[in-house]
């Protein structure tokens, strides 16, 4: 629990939202420091972008509360979003206008005033790799810088919190990277909240993670145990020629082998004792003829059911997370 | 704040080529009717001038002229009201609106004055036109003035209605129908009622600019016209406030 109550730049308490009578968000709660990058992870329709939605006051909640720098969202909304930038799941461009001209509105609506915002706007354009296409309509950029544009609005005005929605949705992977580096980059001054639906966003990007699932929270944890949680020990070997299954099975540490195809097999081991040296010594003596070696990625599946279940999950995988 | 989004929803307006092609078509065709009229009156002219207390050229070329404005309105507006809440909708833009610091007071207001300043600007035109008569005429001012503050009256509870519908739906398409089925049927129930001191007068705005148009200045006529926008308006505000509730 935090000591200092005033570096929590947001903080909502047991949020519920119905639409009708479909419950889609359920007792949600979130706290989110300064200097603090929170991952939002979850499948499409766990409720991410409903909950930004209420975050960010563009949907009010049936019931809760959220404070952002300790004004109430929902009594003092002007108050407090003015200590907001908002990126929702498609950036929230007018097409027709030029970058400058946009984001030049998009400072003045935060109530900014004027030589502040020239140098804003440098320094936004700077931030987002967008110095070179300021005189370009919106309209003509490619995904990637339209998506930057969006950033850039979100963050022109220097608000405490930054709430983005998907950020690296639709870009390509160098594209990503960057954007990456440009929300850490974020997280050291101001206090951001991503969704995603990738794990490994999380793990290079947010100091703490939280899970929703069907609307619920359902995991809250640093991202370093996020990740121990997301390592799988295992790799996926291929052998051209493979002995029988109970072979490689007996080999030390080597905690289970499942098939997945005749030439391939996913082998799973202790996270402390890795036969991987053993396995390819073995595959040269007896010539199994070793052509893939390849450490498992845990899919974000495989972490809600290590996280929500872990009894129902393979015996050796709850052995290995619950010694 | 208001005004920062009127000035946007102008500088996105005459950011569309479709803004200027709009521009001149209309242009031409209030020239077009303006000459035609002014023809009419040239070719009667020799008549009118046996007659006693004969009709003016203002009330000859500028009034029916000021009418047909009125009445182009009618289909005019929903074309442009169309895009004001609609089509950021569905751009998913209005997040941006939403998440800002303004009250929903100002985006209503800030969009219905943008696009009234738009509308303004398209028909100043047609008093311009008008006025070049006083080069070799004398005009009658009065009315001339009385058929611009009903004419103003009119555009702007046309707008209130056409943002109105645009705030009902996420299709720009439907918004503009709407709009102009809103719009027709007040004018159209308001010929069809022959009784004199049918309601359907009263509701309808086109009824209210007649008598401005006749050079009559009631003022139960402007407040009609403040209250038919406000009303809608308020609408509109609701309509945004329960979409934050409703989803």
């Amino acid at each position: 629990m935090p000591n200092n109550i005033s570096d929590i730049t947001l903080s909502a308490r047991n949020l519920t939202r119905r639409f009708g009578e479909h419950l889609v968000i359920h007792d949600v709660s979130l706290e989110l420091r300064r200097g603090e990058v929170l991952g939002l992870l979850g499948h499409n329709g766990a409720g991410k972008t409903t909950t930004m939605q209420m975050l960010t006051g563009c949907l009010s909640p049936n019931s809760g509360d959220i404070e952002i720098c300790g004004i109430n969202l929902l009594r003092q909304p002007e108050l407090a979003k003015a200590n907001l930038g908002y990126l929702p799941e498609a950036p929230p461009l007018y097409r027709e206008l030029s970058v400058n001209q946009y984001l030049n509105f998009a400072a003045r609506l935060r109530g900014m005033k004027y030589p502040a915002i020239t140098e804003a706007l440098e320094q936004a354009k700077r931030r987002c790799g967008l110095e070179t296409v300021g005189k370009k309509i919106i309209g003509t950029l490619s995904k990637g810088y339209q998506q930057r544009v969006g950033i850039a609005q979100a963050i022109i005005h220097h608000p405490a919190v930054i709430v983005l929605d998907e950020p690296t949705i639709g870009l390509d992977p160098s594209q990503s990277r960057e954007i990456r580096t440009l929300i850490r980059e974020l997280g050291d001054t101001h206090s951001v909240i991503l969704s995603t639906h990738l794990l490994s966003e999380v793990e290079s990007v947010c100091d703490r993670v939280e899970i929703m699932q069907q609307g619920k929270l359902i995991y809250s944890d640093t991202s370093e145990h996020m990740r121990q949680h997301g390592s799988v020990s295992g790799f996926i070997v291929g052998l051209r020629n493979p002995p029988p299954l109970n072979i490689l099975e007996g080999i030390a540490g080597i905690s289970h082998v499942e098939p997945l195809t005749a030439t391939k097999f996913r082998v799973l081991h202790k996270p402390e004792d890795n036969p991987k040296g053993a396995l390819i010594s073995l595959a040269e003596q007896q010539g199994w003829q070793l052509e893939q070696l390849t450490p498992l990625q845990a899919t974000l599946e495989e972490v809600y059911v290590r996280i929500t279940a872990p009894e129902r999950s393979t015996g050796a995988l709850s052995k290995d997370e619950n010694p | 704040m208001i005004r920062l989004l009127a000035l946007r929803e102008l500088r996105s307006l005459f950011a569309m080529p479709s803004t200027w092609f709009m521009l001149a078509i209309l242009q031409f065709i209030f020239t077009w009717f303006f000459l035609n009229t002014l023809q009419t009156f040239l070719e009667l002219q020799p008549q009118l001038a046996q007659l006693a207390n004969a009709p003016g050229v203002t009330t000859i070329v500028a009034v029916p002229l000021f009418n047909m404005v009125a009445l182009l309105l009618m289909m005019l507006v929903p074309m442009f009201t169309m895009r004001l809440i609609a089509e950021e909708r569905r751009n998913q833009s209005f997040a941006l609106l939403l998440s800002a610091p303004l009250s929903i007071r100002h985006i209503v207001l800030g969009k219905f004055f943008g696009l009234l300043a738009f509308l303004v600007l398209l028909m100043t035109g047609v008093p311009l036109m008008i006025y070049t008569l006083s080069l070799g005429t004398h005009l009658d001012h009065g009315l001339i003035l009385g058929n611009l503050l009903g004419l103003l009256l009119l555009t702007a509870s046309y707008v209130s209605v056409g943002l109105y519908v645009s705030s009902l739906t996420a299709q720009p398409v439907i918004a503009a129908i709407g709009a102009l089925a809103a719009l027709a049927g007040l004018w159209l129930a308001d010929i069809a009622a022959s009784a004199e001191n049918s309601h359907w007068h009263i509701i309808s705005p086109l009824n209210h600019f007649q008598k401005f148009n006749a050079g009559l200045l009631d003022s139960s006529d402007v407040v009609f016209f403040v209250l038919f926008s406000v009303f809608f308006l308020l609408l509109t505000m609701r309509r945004i406030s329960n979409n934050r509730i409703y989803g």
